[in-house]
């Protein structure tokens, strides 16, 4: 019994604890019992999906990196829009990307972040954890769209996690 | 409620909503499953991202604070987009959907 009393990831515990305070209306007793029980059921049930603790080295990079994401949102957001209502048809084109990144989760958030910037969707990741499939909106050039994700995302997320 | 702020909210949801609007042309207008999957996505990241701020600007002039929630209904939906866009198109590549023949390029399978 007393080994199921444990936190195999606490900063997501702690992160599950203080964000269950913010979504309950005010800090009170029961809400604080609640996100406790919260941040040491959800991480036990789902360390099967993650077993290796992620190794955020550089944490502090990651408020630039957030600005960067949504600026490029709102830049690339225009030009979907754009393009959606110009009579134009768009181009659009399946890129293979080779990853640099290995750690499982910098993948899914580079994978997360080619979905939320406008034109790009990633559509898969090879078995073997090194190819990404991106479906690319509108796109001139293959190598052009590689060398954006590779500058703009690939390469910070390779700092803050390697 | 001061003028100004009237305005920026009037403004946000203004732009939330064109931003919305387009994203559901941009799935009626595109020509294949592939290309419909950006619509959808984009519009929840602008569309809701504008509205979520009007928010913001209406509940901090109330005075009760700046609304965390808000910001947390962001976060879950830029954490939740990507994903279900991911698996759309996981199930499009499994089913063979057809695509439009100016894409270039090629799923594969594995």
């Amino acid at each position: 019994m007393l080994d199921r009393l444990r936190f195999p990831h606490p900063w997501l515990s702690l992160t599950l604890f203080v964000m269950w305070q913010f979504l309950s209306d005010g800090i009170s007793g029961g809400s604080i019992v609640l996100g406790l029980i919260l941040a040491w059921i959800i991480p036990l049930m789902t360390q099967g999906f993650w077993p290796d603790p992620p190794t955020l080295l550089k944490a502090w990079k990651t408020p630039a990196y957030l600005l960067r994401v949504l600026w490029d949102i709102v830049v690339a957001s225009v030009d979907v829009a754009r393009l959606i209502l110009s009579p134009r048809e768009p181009r659009p084109m399946f890129i293979c990307y080779t990853l640099e990144l290995k750690d499982p989760l910098a993948i899914s958030i580079l994978a997360s972040t080619i979905s939320l910037t406008p034109g790009t969707v990633s559509a898969d990741v090879s078995d073997d954890n090194t190819l990404l499939l991106i479906h690319a909106l509108d796109a001139e050039d293959e190598q052009e769209v590689i060398d954006t994700i590779r500058n703009r995302y690939e390469k910070p997320l390779l700092e803050m996690f390697q | 409620m001061s003028t100004f702020a009237e305005y920026a909210i009037s403004a946000m949801l203004i732009i939330g909503g064109v931003f919305t609007l387009i994203g559901a042309i941009g799935l009626a207008r595109l020509p294949d499953f592939y290309t419909r999957l950006h619509g959808p996505t984009k519009a929840t990241t602008v569309g809701v991202g504008a509205i979520v701020i009007s928010s913001v600007i209406y509940f901090s002039t109330l005075g009760r604070g700046i609304g965390i929630e808000e910001i947390l209904i962001t976060a879950f939906l830029f954490m939740t987009a990507p994903i279900s866009a991911n698996f759309l198109a996981k199930a499009a590549m499994h089913l063979e959907v057809r695509t439009s023949e100016k894409t270039r390029g090629q799923t594969w399978d594995q």
